[in-house]
């Protein structure tokens, strides 16, 4: 059980920042590849980030489980496909509106990544909730998992930039990201039935 | 260890002169996207964006004869006036010293230009050490190229001539080698307009360009010299001139252009289709652009 959650928490680690380097990727057509674009994508991240994590503490709260666990990551692979089809209109949009190329892209990366990337913040601070048996242990189970999840983030951030992108196109990266969570949320709803039997 | 070192010497875009020990480095700062350093020779002051100290010029200007192109990679862009010898409108791309922007200001004085520059800090530097200075006619836009020539294309700007001369080396901006952004850059010109590329001759990025460019543009004028790691892509969406026009504005482009160091005599046999390229590369897009890594293999 516990490992299911660590590899969980890993591919959601994964997931959030490959999806923010390709970030960069995709607004680079419309709003340049320059300073202020990854300043948007970073504020974008972050700030969608800590409203995740409270929202997932929040949500903890009431009747943890595994099967509550895994509709977090369906949520989030539901919210992050639509990216593929829409993210082109959605520049566009914004392009014809804001002049100025450093509130465009934070207004675009906003559009862009706010829902996926809150949804993809909840994991963290629930899987702790799922882990911890008691109060001594738990600084340990979340510096654990902490460690877990970044450690996806880290590797999401070098398979993205090194390989990702020289075999695929970006739509192809954010669909194989998209199957990720899903079958990571498929998994969980699996264990969570094994659970309940 | 020293084979990849290698490649990523060669593989850049600024041809190499020696700098001998009593090069003196007049400025150095580290602006926002490059690390720009002016050092002086003799009368030759040369501009670098590098962090590694191995003296590749990127421009380089000699204050005894200020008109001469120092670089075959600038006389080779100067080539796309054998495809429009009189442009009107005028689109850089790219800055560096400066030295095109002035050379064409020069030899058409009619002529309105819009230079694209993305770092503040470059414009200065061209300015305080090289003699660039915005005017009336030549305005220059600190902004990135991409979001310049989509925002062109919007209001239906035409220019006669584009230079993309934005690539030096360290870090390539990606979104500036796409199938889409040179459809942009193709939307932008007029009938019988020219688009003049400084890009890539060396590593696998060539022929993922030079696919590229074919895709969207057909044949073009593909300029290469076995001394430089510079190729220079001459496009024309009206059509490519007949050698007998060529050689026509050659003759008559020969006496402006030679106080520039500009000799008909070298560049004419350059301009060339020369397909010499993988044609099975992968187009790069939007989707797909990983010049960055293409470009160290």
């Amino acid at each position: 059980m516990a490992y299911l959650i660590y590899l969980l928490a890993f591919v959601g680690g994964f997931s959030i920042m490959s999806l923010e380097l390709l970030g960069g990727r995709v607004l680079a057509p419309y709003f340049g590849s320059s300073i202020y674009v990854w300043g948007s994508i970073i504020t974008v991240f972050m700030l969608s980030l800590s409203i995740g994590y409270l929202v997932g503490g929040r949500l903890s709260l009431h009747h943890p489980s595994l099967g509550r666990f895994a509709i977090i990551f369906v949520a989030a692979a539901v919210c992050l496909y639509p990216l593929v089809y829409f993210n082109e209109a959605i520049m566009v949009w914004v392009f014809e509106r804001i002049e100025d190329p450093r509130y465009g892209s934070l207004v675009a990366s906003g559009f862009l990544f706010i829902v996926p990337t809150v949804i993809m913040g909840m994991i963290s601070p629930y899987s702790v909730r799922l882990l911890v048996q008691t109060t001594e242990s738990s600084g340990q189970v979340a510096g654990f998992l902490y460690f877990v999840s970044t450690l996806g983030s880290a590797l999401g951030t070098l398979a993205t930039s090194f390989y990702l992108v020289l075999w695929f196109e970006m739509n192809t990266i954010l669909t194989l990201l998209t199957l990720a969570l899903l079958a990571m949320g498929l998994l969980a709803a699996i264990a969570s039935r094994r659970v309940r039997s | 260890m020293l084979l990849p070192l290698l490649y990523a010497q060669f593989g850049v875009l600024i041809c190499s002169v020696s700098v001998p020990v009593e090069a003196r480095i007049v400025h150095e700062e580290r602006s926002l996207y490059s690390k720009i350093l002016v050092d002086q020779r003799g009368s030759m002051l040369c501009l670098q964006f590098s962090v590694r100290r191995d003296q590749r010029n990127q421009s380089c200007f000699d204050q005894r004869k200020p008109d001469k192109m120092v670089f075959i990679y600038a006389r080779m862009m100067m080539a796309s006036l054998l495809l429009q010898p009189h442009p009107k409108r005028i689109l850089m791309i790219g800055l560096g010293g400066g030295t095109l922007p002035m050379a064409l200001d020069r030899l058409f004085p009619e002529a309105n230009q819009d230079v694209v520059e993305i770092d503040q800090a470059v414009v200065r530097v061209a300015r305080d050490y090289f003699g660039f200075a915005p005017s009336e006619r030549v305005k220059v836009f600190a902004q990135d190229g991409r979001v310049f020539v989509k925002r062109a294309v919007q209001r239906g700007e035409k220019y006669d001539l584009i230079m993309l001369d934005a690539f030096n080396g360290d870090y390539i901006p990606e979104h500036l080698m796409t199938r889409e952004f040179l459809e942009e850059a193709k939307a932008l010109l007029t009938p019988d307009g020219v688009l003049a590329a400084n890009t890539f001759a060396i590593s696998r990025l060539y022929d993922h360009e030079s696919v590229t460019y074919a895709n969207v543009f057909g044949t073009y004028f593909n300029l290469r010299t076995p001394s430089t790691g510079n190729r220079i892509v001459l496009a024309a969406p009206g059509g490519l001139p007949t050698a007998e026009t060529l050689r026509a504005r050659a003759e008559a482009l020969r006496a402006p252009l030679k106080p520039y160091g500009i000799s008909m005599r070298e560049l004419l046999p350059l301009v060339r289709e020369r397909e010499d390229w993988d044609s099975d590369a992968r187009e790069l897009t939007d989707q797909y652009a990983p010049a960055n890594i293409l470009q160290s293999r």
